[in-house]
This record gives C-alpha cells, sequence and structure tokens, in this order.
C-alpha cells in the first residue's frame, strides 16, 4: 500500500485493512498520534485526512491510500500556531496524551470557522476525550486562538 | 543501550561524571519538529544531557551543566499533575535560578535516594509529591547555591558575603564581576557540599507562589512528549496478552495454530495472566490475539454479578460492623429525637481509564533488565520485575516516562502489571526489547477498580433543631489487605475504606463509623482520592438533609456544625463567597455545596444545576475554594481543581462498571463506559485561600466534593435523592 503522509509517500507493507494508525504509529515511527481506543470514541488518533480530521483507528489503509494525510508532526499554517500558542500561554494539557488530537481538531475548527461559538467549540471538541478534563482550558485556548486570528 | 546500575550512593552520585550517561535519564526536552520518535530521538536527548558530563551533582537531585541549563531529577512520576514543575520551582527558588534555565528529568529507580518519605519506598500517590519533597527539593537547590557561590568566591578571591546571586547570575557587585552558573559548575563540583544549609523565609520568595510556565507544556503541544507507547527500539516487538473473561479464571488449554501462522505474529507463549502473543507490531498481535483459542477454567472465578454482590453489602449493612470511631451514645439511635433520617447508598467499582492504558517496554539482557514505564510505585516494580527475572533489583533500571494520566491505576501494590511485563519478557526465548500493551478493552474489563461500597446511615435532629446524632456502617473490599500496605491496617480497620467518613469534621455529640470488610472476587485498587470518592459523598449528601430537616441553610448549618475546624469552615465561607451564595444565577437551576478535607487539603465546592431535555443533570458552572497551604504554583493548583471537577463529576453522572451474570464485565470501551466530554464541562472559578501552612497536595483533593455538590444541587432541584450512583444509567 502507498500512502502519502506529511507530504512523503511511503510504501506500506501491511495488510489493507490494517488502520492508518497503526501504519502511522508502528511503520513511519510518527508517535504524535495516540492510541486511546480503537473504536473512534476518543479521539486520540485524529489526523488530518485531505484537511479534514478523522480516526485513523477505524481508517483501513485501503481507504488512506490516494489521500493526503497529515499528523501534528507535518501540521503548520496560522491556525495551527495560533492553536499552539494559545495552548502553551495557559498551560493547557496536564497528561498531555489527548493533546494532539484535542490540538488537530481544535486546528480543524478554526479554518472551518474562524470566530466560533462556545457551542461550536464544545460540537467541534465533543469526540475528543481528556480524562484530566482540561475541557475548560481547551474551550479557553480555542476562543484565544480566534481572536489572535482576528486580529 | 547501557544499564545504570541504581545502587550508587550518594557519595559515587556527587562524584560520578556518568550521571547523565544515555539510559540513566530521558530528558523531557526534545529537538526539532516534525521528526519520528525513534530510538535515534531518544538517543539524541539523553545525549543532550550526556554532553554535560563534566556538570555540578551537588546530590542526588540538581545537575548543572556548563551552558547554565540547571536538571532537576524528579522522584515523582509526572502524569499531569505537575510534579516536574512544581519540584523543579522549589530548588530554582533557593537557587536563585531564572525560570528559563531550568529543565526537568525523571530521576531512576533508586529508593535509597528517591524514596517518598510518605511510603519509605519510591512512589508516588496520596497527593504527597509537593509536600513531601518541599523541605528536601529547597535544601537541594540552597545547597548547590552555596557551593556555587563559594567557587565564585574562591575563583574572584573575594569575600563569600559580598556575593549576591539573582536570577542565574552570580554577581560581585564591588569587583563588577558576573558570571552563570555554568561557569562554576566544574568548580564546585570539587567542593564538599555542606552540613546545613539556610533557606529563604517565605517573605523572600520569589518563584514560589508564581505561575511559572509548567515545563512539560510545549512538548506536550506538538506531539513530541514520549510516552512508553510512543518508544520503539531495534528489534522490538509488540505483545499483547490474552486475559480471562472472569476475574480469577484461569487457562484451561489452549489452541494457538491459527495465532502463530498470523501474518506478523512471531511467538504465543502462556504466561502467568493470561496467553502472550508477540509480533512485529501492534495490528499482528491484535490478530494474533483474535485468532486464539482458549478455553478457561472458571472454577475458582468470580462468578456472581454486581447486583449480587450489592445484595450481599446491603445485608451486612443492616448491622454495625468493626467500630472506626465513636463517641456519645449513637447505640441508642434514634430515641428522644424529633426527626430521624435513614439512607442507603451504593457505589459501583470504577474503572480508572487513563488516556494511555498500560503499557511497558522491557529488556532482559545479560543479566540485567532495563525497563521504560509510567512506573508509579518504583521500587515495588523494580523488586517485583528483579525477582522473576532472577536479578538482584539494583540490576533492573526503571525509566519513569511521561505517563497517559493515571488517576491511582498505576500505583500497584504487588506490581501486577510489572510482573506481567516480566513474565512476557521471561517467557520469550530471545532477548530483545518488547513492548506489553493493553487495549482498551483490556483496561475497562481488566480490574484493579475502585472498590464497591455500600453505606448505611442513620441521623437525627433533636428538639431543638441540632443534629444529635450520626451513625454510619460501610461495606467494601479492603485495599489495603493483603497488599504491601497491610501494616496501614489498625484494629482491623483499613483507613483507605473509612477516611473522610471516620474523621467527619462535624461536631455531633453521638457519633460512630463502623466497617465491614466486603467479599468479592475482583480486583481493587485506589481511585483517584480513595476512600474520599465515596465517604464524602454519603456524608455530605446526608449532612445535607439532616441539616433540611433541622431548618438551617446548608453554608450557616456546617459552619455551626464546623466549630473546630477553621479550615473547613474557611474554605467553605470562602466558596459561598465567591459564588455569591446558594441562590441559583436563574430560574429552573439550583444550587448545591459541599465540603471536605482530604489528604490534607480542604476543597468547598458549589455546583449550579439544571435538568436537560432527557431529564439528566446538567452542570452550568462550579466555583471551587481550596486551602492546600503555600501555594506553590497557583496555576497547577487551579488546573488540578480544574480537572478533579471534570473527573469526579463524570464519574458521577456516568461511570460504572457492572459484572453480569456469570461474572463478566459489561462494559469494554468508552461508549458504555463514558467519560466526562467537553460539552458537559461546567465553567469552573477556584480561590486559592492564602495560607502560611505547608503545603500539602491537590492531585487529588478536587475530586470528593464535586459529586456530593452535584447531589444536593440536584436534590433541591427536583426533589430526588441520589443514593446510588451514578446517576445515569447507561444500558
Amino acid at each position: 500500500m502507498k500512502i502519502t503522509v506529511n507530504g512523503s509517500s511511503h510504501e506500506i507493507d501491511a495488510p489493507d485493512d490494517m488502520p492508518l494508525l497503526w501504519a502511522i504509529r508502528d511503520r513511519l515511527k510518527l508517535t504524535g498520534t495516540k492510541y486511546g481506543c480503537g473504536v473512534a470514541q476518543c479521539g486520540a488518533c485524529t489526523v488530518m485526512v485531505d484537511g479534514q480530521p478523522k480516526r485513523s483507528c477505524v481508517t483501513p489503509l485501503k481507504f488512506a491510500a490516494g489521500h493526503d494525510i497529515t499528523t501534528i508532526e507535518g501540521m503548520d499554517g496560522a491556525e495551527f500556531e495560533a492553536i499552539q500558542t494559545a495552548w502553551r500561554a495557559i498551560d493547557v494539557p496536564q497528561c498531555g496524551f489527548c493533546q494532539s488530537g484535542q490540538v488537530m481538531t481544535a486546528t480543524a475548527l478554526l479554518k472551518e470557522k474562524p470566530a466560533p461559538s462556545d457551542t461550536d467549540i464544545d460540537n467541534a471538541l465533543a469526540g475528543n476525550i481528556c480524562r484530566c478534563a482540561t475541557y475548560v482550558r481547551i474551550r479557553q485556548a480555542v476562543r484565544d486562538a480566534a481572536d489572535t486570528l482576528e486580529a | 543501550m547501557s544499564v545504570t546500575t541504581t545502587s550508587l550512593s550518594r557519595r559515587d552520585f556527587l562524584r560520578s561524571a556518568a550521571w547523565g550517561s544515555a539510559g540513566l535519564v530521558i530528558a523531557m526536552a526534545l529537538p526539532g519538529r516534525g521528526r519520528a520518535a525513534t530510538m535515534d530521538t531518544q538517543a539524541a536527548n539523553s545525549s543532550l544531557i550526556a554532553s554535560d558530563a563534566a556538570g555540578f551533582a551537588p546530590n542526588a537531585f540538581v545537575r548543572i551543566a556548563p551552558d547554565d541549563t540547571v536538571t532537576v531529577l524528579i522522584k515523582h512520576i509526572e502524569f499531569g499533575q505537575g510534579p516536574f514543575t512544581g519540584l523543579s520551582t522549589l530548588v530554582a527558588e533557593e537557587l536563585d535560578a531564572d525560570w528559563s534555565q531550568m529543565r526537568a528529568a525523571s530521576a531512576p529507580a533508586n529508593a535509597e535516594l528517591y524514596k517518598n518519605f510518605a511510603f519509605g519506598m519510591q512512589g508516588t500517590g496520596g497527593s504527597t509529591a509537593i509536600a513531601n519533597s518541599y523541605m528536601q527539593m529547597r535544601k537541594a537547590g540552597a545547597t548547590a547555591r552555596v557551593m556555587l557561590v563559594q567557587a565564585a568566591a574562591e575563583q574572584w578571591s573575594v569575600p563569600v558575603g559580598e556575593i549576591s546571586v539573582d536570577k542565574g547570575r552570580i554577581s560581585h557587585a564591588g569587583s563588577d564581576k558576573s558570571a552563570g552558573f555554568g561557569e562554576f559548575a566544574e568548580a564546585a563540583a570539587k567542593l564538599d557540599p555542606p552540613e546545613d544549609v539556610a533557606l529563604k523565609k517565605a517573605g523572600d520568595f520569589r518563584l514560589i507562589g508564581t505561575d511559572v510556565p509548567k515545563l512539560d507544556t510545549n512538548i506536550k503541544t506538538n506531539g513530541e512528549a514520549l510516552f512508553t507507547q510512543d518508544l520503539h527500539h531495534d528489534d522490538m516487538l509488540t505483545v499483547v496478552v490474552a486475559h480471562p473473561p472472569q476475574f480469577g479464571a484461569t487457562m484451561k488449554s489452549v489452541d494457538a495454530s491459527a495465532a502463530k501462522s498470523t501474518p506478523g505474529v512471531v511467538d504465543v507463549q502462556p504466561i502467568p495472566t493470561g496467553i502472550a502473543v508477540y509480533a512485529q507490531d501492534t495490528w499482528s498481535a491484535l490478530q494474533g490475539r483474535r485468532a486464539l483459542k482458549v478455553s478457561w477454567d472458571t472454577a475458582r472465578a468470580e462468578t456472581r454479578s454486581t447486583r449480587e454482590i450489592t445484595d450481599a453489602y446491603r445485608q451486612r449493612a443492616q448491622q454495625p460492623g468493626r467500630k472506626a470511631a465513636s463517641r456519645g451514645k449513637p447505640e441508642q439511635g434514634g430515641d428522644g429525637l424529633a426527626k430521624t433520617l435513614t439512607a442507603e447508598y451504593s457505589f459501583p467499582y470504577l474503572a480508572h481509564a487513563p488516556m494511555e492504558t498500560l503499557d511497558c517496554v522491557i529488556h532482559a539482557k545479560d543479566g540485567a533488565v532495563e525497563s521504560w514505564f509510567g512506573s508509579q510505585l518504583q521500587t515495588g516494580d523494580q523488586g517485583t520485575m528483579a525477582e522473576i527475572l532472577g536479578v538482584k533489583p539494583a540490576q533492573v533500571s526503571i525509566h519513569t516516562m511521561y505517563a497517559g494520566g493515571s488517576f491511582g491505576r498505576r500505583a500497584q501494590p504487588g506490581s501486577p502489571f510489572a510482573a506481567e511485563a516480566a513474565h512476557v519478557a521471561k517467557a520469550h526465548a530471545k532477548s530483545r526489547p518488547l513492548k506489553l500493551v493493553w487495549t482498551r478493552e483490556d483496561d475497562i474489563q481488566g480490574g484493579w477498580y475502585r472498590p464497591l461500597n455500600v453505606h448505611r446511615l442513620s441521623g437525627g435532629v433533636d428538639a431543638d433543631g441540632n443534629v444529635a446524632l450520626w451513625d454510619q456502617t460501610i461495606v467494601g473490599q479492603s485495599i489495603f489487605s493483603g497488599s504491601a500496605f497491610a501494616a496501614m491496617i489498625k484494629d482491623g480497620i483499613d483507613p483507605s475504606s473509612v477516611e473522610g467518613a471516620e474523621d467527619l469534621p462535624y461536631g455531633i455529640p453521638n457519633f460512630r463509623v463502623t466497617l465491614h470488610d466486603g467479599e468479592a472476587g475482583v480486583p481493587i485498587l485506589w481511585w483517584r482520592s480513595v476512600g474520599h470518592t465515596h465517604t464524602a459523598y454519603s456524608t455530605e449528601t446526608f449532612v445535607d438533609e439532616l441539616l433540611e430537616m433541622a431548618g438551617k441553610g446548608p453554608v450557616e448549618g456546617r459552619l455551626a456544625l464546623l466549630g473546630e475546624h477553621p479550615r473547613h469552615a474557611g474554605v467553605l465561607k470562602a466558596v459561598a463567597d465567591l459564588a455569591g451564595g446558594l441562590d441559583a444565577s436563574e430560574s429552573g437551576r439550583a444550587r448545591g455545596v459541599a465540603v471536605h478535607k482530604s489528604f490534607g487539603s480542604y476543597v468547598a465546592q458549589i455546583a449550579e444545576v439544571s435538568q436537560n431535555e432527557d431529564r439528566t443533570p446538567k452542570v452550568h458552572k462550579v466555583w471551587c475554594a481550596v486551602d492546600c497551604g503555600v501555594a506553590v504554583n497557583p496555576n497547577v493548583i487551579r488546573a488540578q481543581m480544574e480537572g478533579g471537577i471534570g473527573f469526579g463529576l463524570g464519574a458521577a453522572l456516568y461511570n460504572e462498571i457492572t459484572l453480569e451474570e456469570g461474572g463478566r464485565v459489561a462494559q469494554a470501551n468508552f461508549d458504555r463506559y463514558r467519560s466526562l466530554r467537553i460539552h458537559e464541562m461546567p465553567d469552573v472559578e477556584v480561590t486559592i485561600v492564602t495560607s502560611d501552612e505547608d503545603p500539602t497536595g491537590v492531585g487529588e483533593p478536587g475530586v470528593p466534593p464535586i459529586a456530593p455538590a452535584l447531589a444536593n444541587a440536584w436534590r433541591r432541584l427536583t426533589g430526588d435523592a441520589i443514593r446510588d450512583l451514578p446517576f445515569v444509567k447507561i444500558s
């Protein structure tokens, strides 16, 4: 299987039903994308597929082939920078394990809605579990990032 | 990979130039964006420290490099509660370092050097990190400062007393000389450390009490922080284990032929906890495990359902158990009282479900063992792995990794997970690195839960409106019994079963708490705030109902009963001020309050609640007041209160582990073991009560009050007293 990750093409010798998550983590050794549940419940494995946030743990390799996949290691752009800066300014992460997925999903939200309401933020991030419950700060950081982008 | 001996004496440590050798410490700072987290990356980090081998190591905790960086070796595991930042702050304060030069790294497993004073061995738990390191880390920083100053004085030929240190610069005003720490690292390393050092007065603190940025934030926002799950070594295999479907069941027979022929599977071996499948990658290991045909022996398994276990506990709760606390004449019951109330509560088993499931990389080689994992009780884990693999504890090195949460799950008396990792290594013929991984299903169904508990309370109010009777019976499995902490059990009472109940702060004249040890074949463990997870709920909801019977307000009534407990009263008043009282902000909402002390810290919370369309609770806002002594990092304290509230709220609303008929766990993943999600997270406002007392912990104390605050608000809103948790049953 040939997949394109962070702009590079990779030949992966694996069954075509292997989830993209394991190709990214175990074969390409890009470990910013996390395993949390394996059933699209927690969002820790979120990657961009053609710019849209997807759960790599339930995306078989055969559906990833031919698409443009971006992991947190390959993210850039104004929205991503604003999200990261806002995250850091108020120390959002605790254990940090879910945060790649949170950052990816929040970036996708700002690309779609530069000035999200609190309800927009909640709706966009409702699929990303944080067991440390850093949600108050996630919400604040997304608002802060949106303000930065607007300014 | 080098194996680091863990039996270095302090003196060896002082003189050792090898403290930073590859393999001893995993650095937290990672270079470059977009790099794969291979062993190359890890080696780069370790060598980043190794290049400082000529540096200054005044004690087991402080490392000062020629480039001015100060690395603090942290004896507590970092999983979000903040010890990397907090303990480094204590060192930086007394060292007069600049925050930008501070780094943190996990200390190696070495009980002699890195024991937790609360346990007598190395480990993290009971919200003790700051409390038990407060003086130790400050002394470590002050010692380093004295030695650097002495080295500077000798080199500059000026009196020690004329040298000042500020923000990482050592200066002598008279000769206009100034230099960084690194310049004197080599000279200071040749000096003998002073026996005794003076510490700063609280009024002189520059960093303690400020919101210094957390040291691990940056790499936790770009995917660079390395967790155990992220490690890849050359020739490494990934291992998953098929565990029995009921607690206490064992393997009868296994047909592994299909598993062995699964592409990518390298080996299949029985181990004491199940059948281990070794494969080239995680997916292949999972496919191989799925192909196993196992038959299980359930002769000694727990086959009762949780319904049956709960019913058995309810029966026992009808009679008082072993006495944990008593005063006055509680045995007289409600005789002569104007009003009485009896209530029975049930609390389910709870899984911790940290975001990162249990995992461990282990490599047994040449009579030594090297391991990388989120070890929370290093000394026990080290000894357990040593015993199974037939080496001395000192030959087992543990690299304590960043862990994706724990909430108690990784602190394992008896070290069952470290034991499984050691057995996985022992059972595979070839010496190579092995990564043992539990899936989410393994995690949710794997036991070691917060124990199921039943409480029965009887109380009463006399003719004058005073709460005059409190008689509480608790039934639950003992966490300490049979564990390394069994010595904590006194007169048959496991303190972790009754904490928060037997020390009820309210001045009630006739008072008793008794305990029955419940019996069930379900492995149990502490869960963020341990006994307080259930005692805070039963006591704070029950007192709320009694006060209402007595015609007293929730805040005023509690304050009147808290005469001898000013810090409880302090946080209660503070939270009432913060929230502006208990009147809801709009109609259709209600507020409830709870106050509870745990792990030496005092927390009061007020929750404002309404009802969703599906009649479940919606928590809009939580106000929180905390008194944890000196506030070392207010930002971290607020974060722990916010997180504790979310964690406790999610459990109260949704979480229960149930055993079906036959003993199988009904929940397997986050679909039925629901986690709180962002749209269910209330706004949180925290106030920290100013205090000069020595600091106490904040990792757990934010959890206990939220569930009873919610319940008290809910009862005020709906009239419904919730006595069986969780609030929402998920089918």
